[in-house]
């Protein structure tokens, strides 16, 4: 079957387009992209007035299953993920197995397959268990899908370990992923160390906790010459350390969520554990660096780090929840809202963000570009409409997000995957 | 005027007039404590729960000992004998206490914010008794009567106050009583006691303890806990006591008519030398006494009003 | 509304005069006998009957203040939680004659509560009341040994004495609702 997408603004950051076009989908790939295409034998999407963009993906997301499931699951997940604009997520392996072996990646994806049009690419654990000690299977985990590792939520402390793991996963084309976390120096603190730390009299988690290991990882990429990807930037000091690697050409990339650039560490004044995050909600200074970031490509991607807790885990004190928030559905309208609409960075950059970046880094062939032959994965989004999330309207088990009930222009009206037409737009 | 509050959950809430109208009410309570019957039937018919998931005798014999003298009727629930030994969550508790209709809630934990946690799930009244190194506002207002007692007035007085100032519950509502009520605080201790960022509450910080007492009207030191030396945050209390103990040479250094305070208990010959503890300037006692005048003031200016009207 | 003044400063003056004379009268002198206000007015009105006592019997005669609001019985439905003023009482009460001394006895509640206090704080011989105005309404079987003035009020009315120590100067005014509340009544009726 053949579809349509009619009049829509193009927005493809590879080739620099950015232009009102028709799009022909045929066979679940890109057949043509002309203005006014002749309409005949084919499903017509009327895009007027919205933005067409390649098919976003979300590089750091939990989907909580296998092990985890009253947080979330694979199909809660994925629904959550094509509700907030997605046409691919990479699920984080810390699940029950942890996903540190062939066997558990086929399983999450026979699961995705039977349950959503989602794509799903697993991350694969960087060592067995993640325990920081052994490498997990990388080349057997490859055959089976895995297109990065990374031991999100336990820190690779062990340098000799994070070494190997990056010649190895290097020499097989795997993007290593490292959540950047001194354990050491975080010690018992909940939140960033700051002004409102010591108002609040929550333990403080400094800047550093982020910054020395990103330097660290910096400083193994350029010694194995392999790449490595940091994952959820949160300071300025990690943003400045990882654009002069840039300028450097050490082969580093970066990521960064919407939580950090839309919210400081004076969201956690209500004590609201949904303002709980790992990495913490830093200062005004360090959103504005990671904004920054954005701009001008020290940091790739935008990431959600989509993180499900249930009711009961968050309804407890402060310093005893769990850190992060579910982010799928609110994604976009925070990048359009606090990004694009306030002119910090290029609407091709966000879509550069949110798609042919991703792309890149986990080496996704047909992905992230509208061109022909490219596969017929598309995001297609409104600057103009609002968007305003009530619990009811979350596709996900859980409701921990701090951005219910907030009004944020900029909405997602359908993805298109493999051809095929999911829309957003809200019934009745 | 009239309190406007239904909660005590900090000082931070409250205005320089709220924090004078506890204290007016906490001086006229005090008489109460002094008659031979001391009672009277204020808060006869209301249910005060001391919900006290930390040890704290004296914080808790405190608000009891308040609760009887207004004719309250309390339950003492503490974590030992509680079902959150049992996985209960502190939500939970809340939700079965609350159908034994409590007026009140005096709350100790060791989470900041447990008061605002808890505020969804309850129609009473909530007194936050200390909720982590957050705030403790009864703490800081009996400190704050018995600075009033003793020197008159807060604008202008040079307060120093000294020792772990991380770990500490007191500081903080301290800091924010004092400087609504125009005094200047001044935080000391170890480096490694001081959190960063200190300044931002509007104090001056230093570490040099000799140079920090110069002039000072009142010195506050703050209780060391043992356990802080096996985490690495100081050496010895002898090397404690010896750069940051309260000796009476170095009080001379102080305003001749200084007071010398500390929430308690003391650790003799870490904090301060027993004869300052003792000594003619000390008002250690004096807080104790007024611990209860300003729990009776604050549960009877919490309690008193009508839940519609009083409500904010 | 409609406010009358019933008395002036001297007409407060002569009333506390009549009952100073009545209370040395009746209890043969100020042997034993001590004062205590209740807040607020009662409080300087104690005082004041004190004085004339101690002029007219060349004795000393102690004065107390009592703040009865930890015994209200309306404490739950009040508003805020009323301001306290201190009960103060430096003497022993016990085996003495207390005079309790009040501005305005209307429902008797509050000194209802005074009493209460009062026995708190001791054991007198006897207690008695004395208040400058009367102006019925009892809701409890309570009665005044001293009255200054007694007043035919409606319910509705509100009967103020303001005095120097609080309020800067001396009346006893009396407000009379009644015109206003007809006339809105009778307004709404259809």
């Amino acid at each position: 079957m053949k579809r349509l997408v009619k009049n829509g603004r193009v927005v493809d950051p590879q080739s620099g387009t950015d232009d009102t076009l028709d799009i022909l989908l045929d066979g679940g790939r890109i057949a043509r992209v002309e203005k006014r295409i002749p309409e005949k034998g084919a499903e017509v999407f009327d895009a007027t007035g919205m933005v067409v963009a390649p098919g976003f993906i979300d590089m750091h997301v939990h989907l909580r299953e296998p092990g985890f499931e009253r947080k979330e699951t694979i199909a809660s997940g994925l629904a959550a993920a094509l509700a907030g604009g997605f046409s691919g997520v990479c699920c984080m392996p810390n699940t029950r197995p942890v996903n540190d072996n062939a066997s558990v990646t086929q399983y999450i994806l026979d699961r995705a397959r039977s349950c959503s049009p989602v794509r799903v690419y697993p991350i694969g654990a960087v060592t067995r268990g993640s325990k920081g000690e052994e490498l997990a299977p990388y080349a057997e985990m490859r055959e089976a899908g895995v297109r990065a590792v990374s031991d999100d939520g336990h820190p690779v402390a062990s340098s000799a370990v994070m070494r190997r793991a990056l010649e190895y996963a290097g020499s097989l084309g795997l993007l290593v992923i490292d959540h950047c976390e001194d354990l050491d120096l975080v010690g018992d603190g909940v939140m960033n160390e700051g002004p409102v730390s010591v108002r609040l009299g929550l333990h403080g988690i400094p800047a550093e906790a982020e910054s020395i290991p990103v330097r660290r990882d910096i400083t193994l990429a350029r010694l194995t010459g392999q790449r490595v990807h940091i994952a959820h930037v949160s300071t300025r000091l990690a943003v400045e350390a990882i654009r002069a690697a840039k300028k450097k050409r050490v082969p580093v990339t970066a990521e960064a969520t919407p939580h950090h650039f839309s919210l400081t560490e004076a969201a956690v004044l209500g004590f609201d554990t949904n303002t709980k995050m790992n990495p913490p909600l830093r200062e005004q200074d360090d959103v504005d660096a990671v904004i920054e970031g954005l701009a001008d490509g020290t940091i790739d991607a935008i990431v959600t780090d989509h993180a499900p807790h249930a009711y009961e885990e968050k309804m407890v004190e402060f310093d005893r929840a769990p850190s992060g928030i579910i982010g799928l559905q609110t994604a976009v309208p925070l990048a359009l809202d606090r990004l694009v609409r306030t002119d910090r960075i290029s609407l091709k950059r966000m879509v550069d963000a949110f798609s042919s970046a991703p792309a890149r880094l986990l080496g996704l062939e047909g992905k992230g570009r509208i061109q022909e032959g490219a596969d017929a994965d598309l995001t297609i989004f409104s600057l103009r409409k609002e968007t305003c999330l009530a619990p009811g309207d979350i596709k996900s088990l859980s409701k921990n997000s701090p951005f219910l009930g907030m009004k944020l222009k900029g909405a997602v009206m359908a993805v298109i995957i493999a051809g095929e037409l999911y829309s957003a737009a809200k019934k009745g | 005027m009239s309190f406007a509050h239904k909660h005590l959950m900090g000082i931070e809430e409250l205005s320089a007039e709220d924090i004078a109208l506890i204290l007016d009410t906490a001086e006229k309570m005090s008489e109460v404590s002094r008659r031979p019957l001391k009672k009277v039937p204020a808060l006869r018919g209301k249910l005060v729960v001391n919900l006290f998931f930390e040890n704290s005798t004296r914080t808790r014999s405190s608000f009891e000992i308040a609760e009887k003298r207004l004719s309250a009727d309390t339950l003492n629930f503490s974590a030992s004998t509680s079902s959150l030994q049992k996985g209960e969550t502190l939500v939970d508790t809340v939700l079965n206490l609350e159908r034994m209709q409590p007026d009140c809630y005096v709350i100790r934990h060791a989470s900041p914010g447990t008061c605002q946690l808890i505020h969804p799930f309850t129609k009473a009244a909530l007194v936050n008794a200390g909720d982590g190194t957050h705030e403790h506002p009864t703490q800081a207002l009996l400190d704050a009567m018995t600075i009033r007692q003793k020197k008159g007035d807060f604008k202008g007085l040079e307060v120093l106050i000294c020792g772990d100032i991380s770990h500490s519950r007191v500081v903080r509502s301290n800091i924010f009583l004092l400087s609504k009520m125009g005094a200047k605080v001044t935080v000391c201790g170890p480096a490694t006691f001081m959190p960063p960022h200190l300044e931002s509450l509007g104090v001056t910080a230093t570490t040099d303890f000799e140079r920090a007492l110069r002039g000072k009207d009142v010195v506050m030191m703050l209780r060391i806990q043992m356990e802080r030396q096996t985490k690495g945050l100081f050496p010895s209390l002898l090397e404690y006591y010896k750069t940051f103990g309260l000796t009476e040479e170095r009080l001379r250094l102080a305003d001749k008519q200084v007071i010398v305070m500390h929430p308690g208990p003391i650790n003799r010959g870490v904090e301060m030398a027993s004869e300052v503890a003792d000594g003619p300037y000390s008002v250690i006692l004096d807080q104790v006494e007024n611990g209860v005048a300003v729990r009776m003031a604050v549960l009877y200016l919490l309690l008193g009003g009508s839940e519609d009207e009083a409500a904010r | 509304m409609k406010r009358k003044t019933l008395f002036d400063a001297a007409g407060i003056q002569r009333s506390l005069g009549r009952l100073a004379l009545e209370i040395t009268e009746r209890l043969q002198g100020c042997e034993g006998v001590v004062l205590i206000g209740i807040h607020r007015r009662g409080v300087p009105l104690a005082q004041r009957i004190a004085r004339l006592l101690e002029k007219a019997e060349k004795a000393r005669v102690p004065v107390g203040s009592l703040d009865i609001n930890l015994y209200r019985d309306d404490f739950s439905t009040v508003g805020a939680a009323p301001v306290l003023r201190g009960t103060q009482v430096d003497f022993d009460i016990s085996g003495k004659t207390v005079v309790l001394v009040d501005d305005v006895l209307f429902t008797g509640r509050t000194v209802r509560a005074a009493l209460d206090a009062l026995v708190d704080l001791g054991r007198p011989a006897r207690v008695q009341l004395a208040v400058l105005v009367d102006r019925g309404h009892r809701e409890l079987p309570i009665q005044a040994d001293y009255v200054g003035l007694s007043l035919n009020t409606r319910r509705e009315d509100h009967v103020e004495l303001l005095l120097k120590e609080t309020d800067g100067e001396d009346a006893l005014i009396l407000e009379s609702a009644a015109s206003a509340a007809r006339a809105g009544s009778e307004g709404k009726r259809p």
